[in-house]
């Protein structure tokens, strides 16, 4: 008995990451003390080849029997991951150098996570998911504990594994239920299999626990209590990493299943989502404000960004998810450049990670604090930044969608954030200056340079990142 | 009653029997045996629907080599579980109450619990005559869910990776063994032969 080989072509990507992962650990493991450096560039470079590839290879295709959707959402998201985990490497190199801590296992560990996201976004059934989400997340509980001898980064990585494990358990549980009413793993069969039937209790009870584990993934109250303690306990190139692409790989398979697999019990998933975006940005604006830590500020700021994006899904329109790829997009950069000016915050031998220290930045380094000034104007949502439009976008669409209350709720509470924001501003601007920090490394400064940029002139040339979310989203409905 | 529901009802109530003393003996030692005597009345269920190869599975896997280890290392740690038990009680009124309402749901999600007749396609499970089912999974795992299975493949690099990153340390003062220096030894370096006098010793 023969079988036709499965169509390969728009796994092509994740094959090809797989298989230079798997050469470059072979480089490391037979060559570790001096090619240490040189894996941590072939990584990057490794990630920027595979994203050439997504960009050129046909999208609109399924295969593996409907497990892998390669469509433009797929396309657009797997860039920004990839570029998400490439600029994470880049910028942990000068901090691991420093540090004097060289592990070459990092950056494959950070491409084998990503992996695991590509596999995530591409999921066309509850398997390939639940087997994309569990790759990523443990490359990711060991990149959280990888500086071992450091009691915070191991209490960190194993708070997120046994966390993780737990959600993990919640999702497959939820998994296993849908699958009982379904009859089906495959998210299409699970939409008309749901249309279908008459009595959808147990749908929902499975719906409500694959909630709960997604909601963990992407860190939305009340799933959220891991964030602060890991953000703070990691190393802070891998907070950096962590605040970034799991986040995109993690919303983008909420996104895609809810719109793809229970598009026809749309009322049952849209009240928890209304729930959870709600509860995220309050729990995100309030939390934040006692806040001395900048690195755990920036977890509940990444919790409140997460409602945020929540409330484009919540209106489960296409131009709500519009909105939450923008808003991805942004966020994406925003962190990226925030988190490159927290690893320039080293005085003498260490990091420091207290806000206080930023006093006097603005008259230190102008040039750094009027950029990271930029960053958090833009985060706290003030225009003309690009903060601005990608809340703009998701607010516009729960507002179509007659969400209002959720919108207003949204506005106040990114009011309430903004207080936070200003005051790392008022520290920078006004405060009695301490010490310098060393010098910038320079891809940092390229980082934040590129980031603030982006972020500042967002509003003169939106035109391309809006018609390719729009592409984006029009390919999942 | 059939013999087949005979040993389903035996399997299945010594099954849940042993389950609960796994987490309620005092003992872990005894909690790893009971944890072994559960699996194999997991894999005698297996049996009976059919699935011997599952049922290998469990035995070799599981029972050879999981339980093993569990015992190992359950009997190398010496972890005193009343200790880690103090406290338990303390969450016992948070955690009775999750309990409860996850049996409501389930209670009520089995009360909801219908049949859809297009649904039957997919529980009457193709069972080709001829193909016995060790072959049956092997063809399903290769052609169909080869994408799964690859993938399960990465998961377990990834945990060998981790592993390995988290625990091994190169300590500079310890002997390793190097297979190509050892058999190169020869009775001129490794022996050393000394001439003792009679009744005077070394």
């Amino acid at each position: 008995m023969t079988y036709p080989l499965p169509d390969l072509v728009p796994a092509i990507p994740e094959i090809l990451l797989s298989c230079g992962a798997m050469a470059l650990l072979m480089l490391g493991a037979f060559r570790s003390k001096d090619s240490t450096d040189s894996i941590y560039s072939l990584c990057v470079l490794l990630l920027v080849a595979v994203g050439v590839v997504v960009l050129v290879i046909p999208g609109g295709q399924t295969t593996f029997g409907g497990a892998f959707v390669f469509d433009e959402f797929s396309r657009f998201m797997k860039i920004l991951t990839l570029g998400a985990s490439a600029l994470a490497i880049i910028m942990s190199r000068g901090f691991f150098r420093l540090e004097k801590f060289s592990r070459f296992e990092y950056p494959i560990l950070v491409v084998l996570a990503t992996v695991g996201m590509m596999m995530m976004i591409s999921a066309g059934s509850l398997m390939s998911l639940y087997m994309g989400l569990e790759l990523q997340s443990l490359a990711l509980y060991v990149v959280a504990a990888i500086q071992r001898d450091s009691g915070r980064a191991t209490e960190a990585g194993l708070k997120y594994f046994v966390l993780g494990a737990l959600a993990s358990g919640m999702l497959l549980y939820g998994m296993s239920l849908i699958y009982g009413f379904t009859g089906s793993m495959d998210f299409n069969e699970i939409a008309d299999a749901a249309s279908l039937s008459e009595n959808k209790i147990g749908l929902v009870f499975g719906l409500v626990f694959l909630l709960a584990g997604l909601a963990f993934k992407v860190s939305a109250v009340p799933f959220h209590m891991w964030t602060p303690d890991v953000y703070e306990g990691a190393p802070t190139p891998v907070t950096a990493f962590f605040a970034a692409a799991p986040k995109i790989a993690a919303m983008s398979i909420f996104v895609r299943t809810m719109v793809t697999a229970f598009p026809t019990i749309a009322q049952e998933w849209q009240q928890i989502v209304v729930f959870i975006a709600i509860a995220s940005m309050v729990l995100g604006a309030f939390a934040a404000i006692g806040q001395r830590n900048i690195k755990r500020l920036m977890a509940y700021s990444s919790i409140g960004h997460m409602g945020f994006a929540l409330v484009g899904l919540a209106a489960g329109s296409q131009a709500g998810v519009r909105g939450v790829i923008i808003y991805l997009a942004i966020y994406l950069a925003m962190t990226v450049g925030t988190f490159a000016c927290i690893l320039s915050m080293r005085r003498g031998n260490r990091m420091v990670e207290d806000i206080d220290e930023l006093a006097g930045l603005g008259k230190n380094n102008p040039m750094l604090a009027f950029l990271l000034a930029m960053l958090m104007f833009s985060l706290a949502g003030i225009p003309p930044l690009a903060g601005f439009f990608g809340k703009f976008y998701v607010f516009l669409a729960a507002i179509e969608a007659e969400l209002y209350a959720l919108a207003i709720i949204g506005v106040l509470a990114s009011v309430v954030g903004a207080f936070y924001y200003l005051r790392v501003i008022k520290i920078i601007y006004f405060d009695e200056p301490v010490e310098r920090f060393e010098p910038m490394l320079g891809e940092l400064r390229v980082i934040v340079g590129v980031a603030a940029l982006f972020v500042i002139l967002f509003i003169i040339y939106p035109g391309p990142l809006i018609t390719a979310a729009e592409t984006a989203a029009s390919s999942l409905f | 009653m059939t013999v087949a529901s005979l040993f389903f009802y035996l399997f299945s109530v010594v099954l849940v029997g042993a389950a609960f003393m796994v987490i309620s003996a005092r003992n872990p030692v005894h909690a790893v045996l009971f944890l072994i005597l559960a699996f194999f009345n997991a894999a005698g269920l297996f049996l009976l629907l059919g699935a011997e190869f599952l049922a290998m599975i469990l035995v070799i896997v599981y029972v050879g080599a999981v339980a093993v280890l569990f015992l190992f290392v359950v009997m190398m740690l010496d972890v005193d579980f009343t200790e880690l038990k103090q406290g338990f009680l303390q969450y016992l009124p948070i955690g009775g109450l999750i309990g409860i309402l996850l049996f409501i749901e389930l209670v009520m999600v089995l009360g909801a619990w219908t049949i859809a007749p297009e649904i039957v396609r997919v529980v009457d499970a193709p069972v080709i005559a001829g193909i016995e089912n060790t072959e049956a999974i092997g063809r399903l795992m290769y052609t169909k869910y080869v994408y799964l299975f690859q993938a399960a493949g990465m998961v377990l690099l990834v945990a060998m990776i981790g592993a390995i990153v988290l625990t091994l340390h190169h300590k500079p003062n310890v002997k390793r063994q190097n297979i190509s220096d050892q058999v190169a030894r020869d009775p001129k370096t490794a022996v050393e032969l000394k001439d003792i006098k009679p009744g005077q010793g070394v």
